[in-house]
């Protein structure tokens, strides 16, 4: 127990330390500072402790976005993981069309998020949009500015148009690191291609799913940009989500406090639906 | 369990290639049935290439393959009833050791009762009863070759059981216990089994017969001591055994042929198939174990010059040259150790002559 000790060694760790502090505790720490005062001008605050909490979590107007919000993202999953799958198995493996669909794959995700709005405003409309235009042809009367699930199934058939891709290329990565052993096994076995899917690529692709899973929970739980441009929350309040209340709330009517206090909120509740998904996938292999 | 018969295969990856390039070139071979046969030979010769071709997850481009007579070129692995042990092991990680080894008998519609004696009666051979109910995903990779070989042993109708280097990723001291577990599972099943390696002890140990591959032939089938022995072709002498073979490159003269100024007296048959051979490139192989060092200088021994001697613990090898040319020497126990020089000679009944790299052998036996 005779190691020389130097607490010079804390120096080396500085530089991150205020890299971390300047891009995550001092932002977050700015937010949780307002969420417990009440602040006119600099030199008038008032400490009100969790009083903005009670009030964020009692208002029911949020309560409803918070529900709205889980209802999308479920949807979202339940949509783009299985879909996501079943498009990388049909995928080709190998050879021109494999490159060329991988290509057509990505090409959603290359546009910017304002701009995928705009598409699909302009795509769903009536008059001048192809889509909209052709559902009212054909006799369905579809009008996502004013009916409300019309409204909801845009949003929900936008995320899918723009995220599957990336559910697709993680799977179709997933599937290709399986070595071909584990198919001729199978295919000596007599598995069937279900029992193939089931036991062999499903496990496979559960490290690439993990990633996937996370990265469209929290995508679209933060969701803000899409419906913002196509619906702006409309009709009503019917598609207005958590990140574009708390943008209301904050830049709109001002109210700092309870702002910082849903952020918070928004933040934990993030961060607590993720480990969960981590966890539930990760420790259900451990016997 | 079936015999299988390799009848003018041939096998080439792209067959639009001109000249084309052959994987397998073409060979009749045949695996009697309930034999354990090793397909041995150094990377890339072709020998999983040949593997994939019996179990079927390769169609071969040239020639047929039969089993107990029965052509199955067209039939898929599921439907010829072998099993297959990869390199790597193959488990369904998510299942249990229980469920990877009833998965081939679900497959096929086996009863419950039927699954439950027949994975209970494999996992006590293959010693697998303690970790019946663990996950395979859970397990040692030597646990988990076995339960790979266990999803073949499980099945009735196997006709044949393929391996596929199945120890490379086997840690040392476990690879003879599963190797010995192989032989005495091939004693009790009596079942075809081919085993592929590159090493020629685990062949040797597990193998009845050796076929030796080397650039895309079977190069000689037999006995690992006629293998040894009587290698023929100067590819198997250099292949098996450890040093390899020693050759010298010999000419023509009066006495049979000659290593420079030394003669050897060659057999009836040597001097017969000389004399019908045209060929210069001729050579005398003999092993390193058959190369007699002498204490002292007497009248048959050529005096070589020492280069090193290497300890290999139970024996030594001694690295000698003897005009120009280098050969190694296997000393016996407590011999005396040589300094500079040695004395060496060749047992004629060890020597064996080489033309164009084939054996000639030392009696005819069909004349």
């Amino acid at each position: 127990m005779n190691k020389p000790h130097s607490n010079k060694a804390w120096f080396l760790v500085l530089p991150v330390f205020i890299l971390v502090a300047f891009s995550a505790i001092v932002p977050l720490m700015t937010v949780v500072n307002y969420s417990l005062q009440d602040i006119f001008d600099v030199s008038t605050r008032y400490f009100v402790g969790t009083e903005w909490y009670r009030e964020i979590l009692n208002d029911s107007r949020l309560q409803d976005s918070l529900v709205r919000q889980f209802i999308f993202s479920g949807s979202v999953l339940l949509i783009e993981i299985p879909l996501g799958i079943g498009v990388a198995l049909m995928m080709p493996k190998s050879g021109k069309w494999s490159v060329i669909s991988l290509l057509v794959l990505a090409l959603p995700l290359l546009v910017p998020l304002n701009v995928v709005g705009t598409i699909w405003q302009i795509f769903g409309r009536a008059d001048i949009g192809l889509f909209g235009w052709a559902l009212n042809a054909i006799g369905i009367d579809y009008n996502y500015a004013a009916n409300p699930i019309d409204a909801w199934l845009t949003v929900l058939l936008m995320d899918v148009w723009h995220w599957t891709s990336l559910v697709a290329l993680l799977s179709f990565s997933g599937l290709r690191a399986i070595p071909d052993a584990y198919y001729q096994a199978a295919s000596i076995d007599r598995a069937s291609a279900w029992a193939v899917f089931r036991y062999i690529q499903l496990p496979k692709l559960k490290s690439v799913l993990l990633i996937g899973v996370l990265l469209r929970f929290m995508d679209s739980f933060m969701i803000y940009t899409e419906p913002f441009v196509l619906t702006g929350g409309g009709p009503g309040n019917s598609t207005t989500f958590l990140s574009q209340a708390l943008t209301k709330m904050a830049v709109g009517q001002f109210d700092i406090g309870p702002a910082g206090a849903f952020s918070i909120i928004y933040f934990l509740i993030i961060l607590l639906v993720s480990w969960l998904f981590y966890t539930a996938m990760t420790h259900s292999d451990n016997k | 369990m079936a015999e299988i018969h390799l009848k003018s295969l041939a096998h080439s990856y792209d067959t639009t290639a001109n000249p084309p390039e052959y994987a397998i070139r073409q060979m009749d071979h045949i695996w009697h049935d309930g034999g354990a046969f090793a397909l041995l030979g150094p990377s890339g010769c072709g020998k999983s290439t040949l593997l994939n071709i019996i179990s079927g997850l390769l169609k071969p481009s040239e020639g047929d393959v039969l089993f107990d007579g029965v052509r199955v070129n067209d039939i898929p692995p599921q439907d010829r009833n072998i099993a297959q042990v990869f390199q790597f092991p193959v488990v369904y990680d998510t299942m249990s050791v229980f469920d990877n080894l009833a998965f081939p008998l679900r497959n096929m519609g086996a009863g419950v009762a039927k699954i439950n004696s027949k994975v209970t009666e494999i996992a006590a051979i293959l010693e697998l009863t303690d970790v019946l109910n663990k996950k395979a995903a859970n397990l040692t990779a030597d646990e988990k070759q076995k339960v790979s070989m266990g999803r073949g042993l499980v099945r009735d109708d196997v006709s044949a059981i393929l391996f596929d280097e199945p120890l490379t990723v086997i840690d040392p001291q476990l690879k003879w216990k599963l190797r010995r577990k192989l032989k005495q599972i091939h004693e009790r099943f009596k079942t075809t089994m081919v085993y592929v390696t590159h090493d020629q002890l685990e062949a040797s140990t597990f193998a009845d017969k050796i076929a030796l591959m080397y650039g895309g032939q079977v190069v000689q089938f037999g006995t690992p001591r006629e293998l040894f022995e009587q290698p023929n072709h100067t590819f198997v002498g250099y292949f098996i055994g450890s040093p390899g073979m020693n050759f010298l490159e010999v000419k023509r003269c009066k006495e049979g042929v000659c290593f420079g100024d030394i003669a050897f007296p060659l057999s009836a048959a040597e001097k017969k198939a000389l004399q019908h051979s045209t060929s210069n490139n001729l050579k005398l192989g003999i092993r390193p174990e058959f190369v007699h060092v002498w204490d002292k200088p007497n009248s048959q021994a050529q005096q070589a010059n020492v280069e090193f001697v290497e300890d290999l613990g139970t024996y030594k090898i001694v690295s000698l040259t003897l005009g120009g040319v280098s050969i190694k020497a296997r000393l016996q126990e407590d011999q005396k150790i040589p300094h500079q020089s040695a004395y060496i000679s060749f047992p004629e009944q060890w020597l064996m002559l080489y033309i164009d790299e084939f054996l000639v052998e030392k009696e005819n036996d069909d004349e």
